[in-house]
């Protein structure tokens, strides 16, 4: 029998997941996009843990309570929020394959991320005038690196997205672009998660 | 315009960098000028270097391993030199400025350059063919971590001649690692190499654990994978979970020395101590990504020959995940004289202690796995029971080490070098030695020469021994460690022996080389005709030597763990698996350039951080930028074999010919 | 080689280590105990010691007899060659390490404890208080109740504990006297705590035992334990002798320097080492090389 027939002999009679040989190549790449990423919310764990412990460390100067505009982040998190939204639509574009839909999802991710992105400049550009920039105590440090390590993903979020609309306009929808649009999914979603993480703990939870 | 570098980068003052480089550069220019004149290019560039098969790759990352072992063992033997010459008020011949480089070049090639090379590279080489199915999940991004790590390799040695390294020791603590104390480009050239190949090595945790769990052959469940298979996954499981640790802490100290940062300074509130914790919040799990690994080798060697089955594999099992779980609830025994008081003291060393049960219960079942066999003594049993004697008395003096009061007196003396040299040349370093001799055949075709193996491990065990065993007494006299120079003459005779040890270890290595050149001489005489040069257990031993690209004409159809040795003794099962030979044609992946270039614009970009060279950073960060791109639009990875080359491949191997 | 040349090998390396051993417990090391905390630490390592190698030198001498005996040429040998699972076995192999570890874990825990180095040592006598500062690369030790100060040599008298504050101006160091017991990390803008005791009269050695840098292999100091009258002249001379130590000598004395004079000052600032800890004053190496 071919593998493909084992497969499909393996899972006609109930053959356990573990056993029923490689796993399609779509599965792989979702997976292990999936460990990359976890091994990415590590990272902005440490980032969290550094906060936490030096959030008190103000140094004399401005803290959380002195800097954060509620309603800035606000509009920051429902932009990021709904371009999440936005991105999920045009995830199931892709599935179906419809091109113009998918153009039209994902310019509105981009412009819904490149709002969030400008506002997030804006208010570090607002800090760093008000003498409040990484460098003037470790609690700042410690804030600019892990809102900004934030901000970096999501622009860099943003390119990727770029490359995937031109990988649609010239490739189509094969399966490898399929793949990566699949990813790329990942990869917006996750970013809320960790925006959520940084709002209540950063934001919300400011002394 | 070229930002701090200049020509005074360049030690042209000390005679020992200018000699070494001199012969360095020289080896490598009569390297390049014969391979250029033999016309070899061709080869190495399509065969090797945009190599996308694991096999290959594991076998370039054993080289890379081996070459840097003969730079961090150099300075091993400067440092001996060193402390067998400075008692009593003598300097010695290397001031504290070089011999402070020195030790941190020791530890840092060590770790990241020698052992974990060595540990990965078993692992590429050995999973795939273990678990029955043709690669790894992702064979370009396998070629991108081996060339991160060698862009690594060469920033790391690029600081003997242009610059300086690291004085902070191996894992550079704050504040001494900080702008502060340590303005120079050691530190920098310390802490982009790492990051650089500390990228490659996340990636390869990534793209093995997606294999293991992914990609094994039908019928093969978790409970019929090979010990090596389960050791593996658990150590790039830690890979996966532990090295965004150390990104993120080192991320923070460059911020720090870089942008002004507060992260870990003295000033405006920051806290040294955290880095303290982060990193070896990283430490511990990567001791244990690599020893993991070796137990694995040890697991397969042992059962191999001894002609019996590992005994008590699921526990086994359960030990190895035990271990991976509470390797990230130890840190603190690092640093116990830190201060965090009793109860946190008290629990640290308890859960250290906890972590020893199941390391004992592997080396019970390993006993236990020699009893009642057929033990044939070829060169890696020597290493596995080596290890045993060996790691045992590591692991006792792990244990001592952590009850909390005992550490308080040992704790960064010489007796804390001997524990961990202990396990991790009586454990890593023998584990690999062992996997090397056992895979090589697999990888080549031909067995290594064995009365030369013996004799390497005699060097290594013997001069581990005379080197290290001083150096407990050392460590109980009262001294501590990274000394460039000590008063008590009482001292000397021990620093002497242990400097006797290392150059029988050094012998060993020396005889490491001598051994594949002798082979390689009688490799005809020597070839593995049967694919089976051991009377193996599992699924490698079923494929030719070396195996094609796509390793198994056939992917085996397992029922049972040990499939291998099943299907030799029992012809039931040898139908089963090796099926009616229905060839088919298969696509393999192409060879791919990108892991070649990625790790190219990677070592532009970290020298122009470390030197301050901002244009030729954006130099680097855009040819990666363009290389991720014209990777993104290659349409034609793969290459397609016909069913006649998939034939030919097995045709001469056929099972039943092997199990007689 | 057989196992059997093995076991004779072994046979050697443990002589060799039983020698090693005894070597180390002729010098000034921490089998050279000179005060209570030093004496139960290097009880809990022999210990330690006895109870793991009850556990590992059968472990070790099972491996080789096993490897002898299964030898694939010993026909007396029972080949087994299905068997890879036992219930008793698996039950012992599990207990043996847990009930070792119990045991050590209370050990552990308790001395954790006892030995705790902020906790207070059991004695009739009054503390006397030192105040440790590591500056690079020397010790500066300040005497608060007399109002004095040493660098590079604590003199303090026998039998009478020791109640140390610590503290560093630039990178972490170690305060380590090796007879007498625990060490503990000094850290800028920090104050660690330690409690030693010296038995007897005599010298003994003292070092770091956290790598700072260059000149690190020179922070040693000698500590003198004197008795208490003698301690009490040394007082006495160290006032006479004059010399003061306020903030300004202090930042002279913090540059880097791999300078060691052993000296003293008969009059300190008070509060100086308080305002040292706050202030974690300290001049970086950059500075030092120009």
């Amino acid at each position: 029998m071919s593998a493909a027939e084992h497969l499909l002999v393996a899972s006609a009679t109930s053959v356990p997941l573990s056993q029923r040989g490689p796993a399609p190549t779509r599965v792989v790449a979702g997976f292990g996009f999936w460990l990359f990423l976890l091994s990415d919310i590590v990272i902005f764990g440490a980032l969290f843990a550094a906060y936490s412990v030096l959030s008190g460390e103000t140094a004399g100067g401005p803290s959380g309570v002195d800097l954060f505009d509620h309603k800035h982040v606000f509009i920051e998190t429902l932009c990021l929020l709904a371009s999440s939204v936005t991105c999920g639509f045009g995830t199931l574009a892709v599935q179906r394959a419809e091109a113009a839909s998918v153009y039209f999802w994902m310019a509105v991710t981009f412009l819904l991320g490149g709002t969030f992105l400008a506002l997030e400049l804006g208010e570090f550009r607002d800090m760093l005038a008000r003498g409040a920039g990484p460098s003037h105590s470790a609690f700042l440090s410690a804030f600019f690196t892990l809102v900004g390590t934030h901000g970096l993903h999501v622009t860099i979020g943003l390119c990727w997205l770029i490359v995937m609309l031109m990988q649609v306009a010239t490739l189509g929808f094969r399966p490898m672009v399929a793949r990566r649009f699949f990813c790329f999914g990942l990869f917006w979603h996750a970013l809320d998660i960790v925006w959520v993480g940084v709002f209540t703990i950063v934001y919300l939870g400011a002394r | 315009m070229f930002g701090r570098l200049s020509w005074a980068a360049i030690p042209f003052d000390v005679p020992i960098v200018m000699i070494t480089a001199a012969t360095v550069g020289t080896v490598l220019a009569a390297v390049l000028l014969l391979v250029t004149v033999k016309g070899w290019w061709p080869y190495l560039w399509r065969e090797w270097i945009t190599s996308v098969d694991h096999k290959r790759i594991g076998v370039m990352y054993m080289i890379l391993g081996l070459l840097m072992l003969v730079r961090g063992f150099a300075d091993a033997l400067m440092m001996r030199t060193q402390l067998a010459l400075a008692a009593n008020g003598a300097m010695g011949y290397l001031p504290p400025e070089h011999y402070d480089q020195i030790f941190s070049a020791h530890g840092t090639i060590m770790i990241f350059f020698v052992a974990m090379p060595f540990v990965i590279g078993l692992m590429n080489f050995a999973l795939p063919l273990q678990l029955g199915v043709r690669d790894v999940a992702f064979p370009v991004l396998n070629s991108v971590s081996f060339w991160l790590t060698a862009a690594g390799v060469l920033l790391v040695n690029l600081s003997l001649v242009v610059g300086e390294f690291s004085r902070a020791g191996w894992l550079a603590y704050p504040p001494l690692s900080e702008l502060a104390y340590s303005p120079g480009v050691g530190v920098d050239y310390y802490l982009w190499a790492l990051q650089i190949s500390g990228m490659g090595t996340l990636l390869s945790g990534v793209n093995l654990t997606t294999t293991i769990l992914k990609l094994r052959a039908p019928g093969m469940g978790y409970g019929r994978m090979p010990v090596f298979c389960w050791t593996a996954l658990a150590s790039n499981l830690l890979i996966v979970a532990a090295f965004p640790i150390l990104t993120a802490t080192f991320a923070m100290l460059l911020l720090d020395r870089y942008c002004g940062f507060h992260f870990f300074t003295n000033e405006l509130g920051g806290n040294p101590m955290m880095y303290v914790n982060l990193i070896w919040i990283w430490g511990h799990p990567e001791v244990y990504i690599l020893i993991l690994p070796a137990f694995g080798v040890f697991s397969e060697v042992i059962a191999t020959f001894s002609g019996k089955p590992l005994f008590g594999y699921r526990s086994m099992v359960m030990a190895t995940m035990a271990i991976c779980m509470l390797s990230f609830l130890v840190w603190l025994h690092h640093f116990f004289t830190m201060g965090a008081g009793a109860d946190v003291n008290g629990f640290f060393g308890i859960a250290t202690m906890i972590i020893a049960v199941p390391t004992g219960v592997k080396i019970f079942n390993w006993l236990f796995t020699l009893y009642g066999g057929k033990i044939r003594f070829t060169v890696p049993i020597y290493w596995a029971l080596g290890f045993m004697a060996t790691f045992v008395i590591g692991g006792m003096t792990g244990v001592m080490l952590a009850i909390p009061p005992a550490d308080f007196v040992l704790h960064n003396s010489l007796f804390l070098i001997a524990h961990f040299h202990n396990v991790i040349i009586g454990g890593v370093v023998f584990g690999v030695m062992a996997g090397y001799t056992y895979w090589f055949p697999k990888a080549f075709g031909f067995k290594l020469n064995e009365t030369l193996g013996k004799a390497v491990f005699w060097c290594w065990c013997i001069g581990f021994y005379l080197a290290f065993v001083p150096l407990y007494a050392l460590g109980l006299m009262g001294a501590t460690r990274r000394m460039q120079h000590y008063t008590d003459p009482q001292w000397l005779p021990l620093m002497q022996v242990a400097l006797v040890g290392a150059l029988l270890i050094f012998c060993g290595i020396i005889l490491t080389a001598v051994q594949l050149a002798v082979s390689i001489r009688a490799r005809h005489r020597n070839r593995d005709l049967t694919g089976d040069p051991w009377n193996g257990r599992t699924l490698e031993w079923s494929t030719p030597s070396p195996p094609p690209a796509w390793n198994f004409a056939l992917l085996p159809q397992v029922a049972r763990t040990d499939a291998f040795w099943a299907a030799k003794h029992n012809p039931e099962e040898t139908k089963r698996l090796m099926a009616q030979r229905n060839y088919e044609s298969l696509h393999i992946p192409r060879n791919n350039p990108t892991g070649f270039f990625v790790a190219f614009f990677s070592f532009i970009l970290g020298f122009a951080l470390i030197w301050r060279i901002w244009w030729l950073a954006v130099v680097g960060l855009l040819g990666l930028v363009v290389v991720g791109l014209m990777q993104a639009w290659r349409t034609d990875g793969e290459v397609h074999v016909s069913v006649d080359e998939v034939a030919a491949a097995d045709r001469p191997y056929p099972l039943e010919a092997r199990a007689a | 080689m057989t196992p059997i040349k093995l076991g004779r090998l072994s046979r050697h390396a443990s002589t060799c280590a039983l020698v090693c051993l005894m070597l180390a417990s002729c010098s000034e090391g921490p089998l050279d105990p000179q005060g209570p905390v030093d004496k139960a630490e290097r009880l809990i390592l022999l210990d330690a010691t006895a109870i793991m190698l009850a556990v590992g030198i059968p472990v070790i001498l099972l491996t080789f007899c096993f490897a002898w005996w299964f030898r694939s040429g010993n026909r007396r040998a029972q080949y087994r060659p299905d068997w890879e699972y036992s219930g008793r076995i698996e039950m012992i192999v599990w207990s043996i390490p847990a009930l070792v570890i119990l045991f050590l874990g209370g050990i552990a825990w308790i001395g954790s404890h006892d030995l705790d180095p902020p906790a207070a040592l059991k004695s009739s006598a009054a503390p006397v208080e030192v105040q440790v500062v590591s500056v690079d690369w020397r010790w500066i030790f300040i005497y608060p109740q007399q109002g004095i100060a040493s660098v590079d040599r604590l003199t303090v008298p026998a039998g009478v504990p020791i109640h140390f504050r610590l503290t560093s101006t630039s990178v972490m160091n170690s305060f380590f006297i090796p007879q007498l017991g625990s060490q503990i990390y000094t850290m800028p803008g920090m104050a660690t705590q330690l409690n030693l005791l010296a038995d007897h009269p005599g010298t003994y050695p003292g070092l770091s035992a956290q790598f700072s840098g260059d000149g690190f292999s020179d922070m040693r100091f000698d500590v003198v334990a004197a008795s208490a009258a003698q301690f009490q002249s040394w007082v006495d001379a160290t006032h006479a002798a004059g010399g003061v130590l306020d903030r300004p000598t202090f930042e002279q004395l913090a540059r880097p320097s791999s300078e060691h004079t052993v000296r003293t000052y008969g009059e300190v600032t008070t509060g100086l080492f308080d305002s040292i800890v706050a202030a974690h004053v300290g001049m970086t190496h950059a500075a030092a090389q120009e």
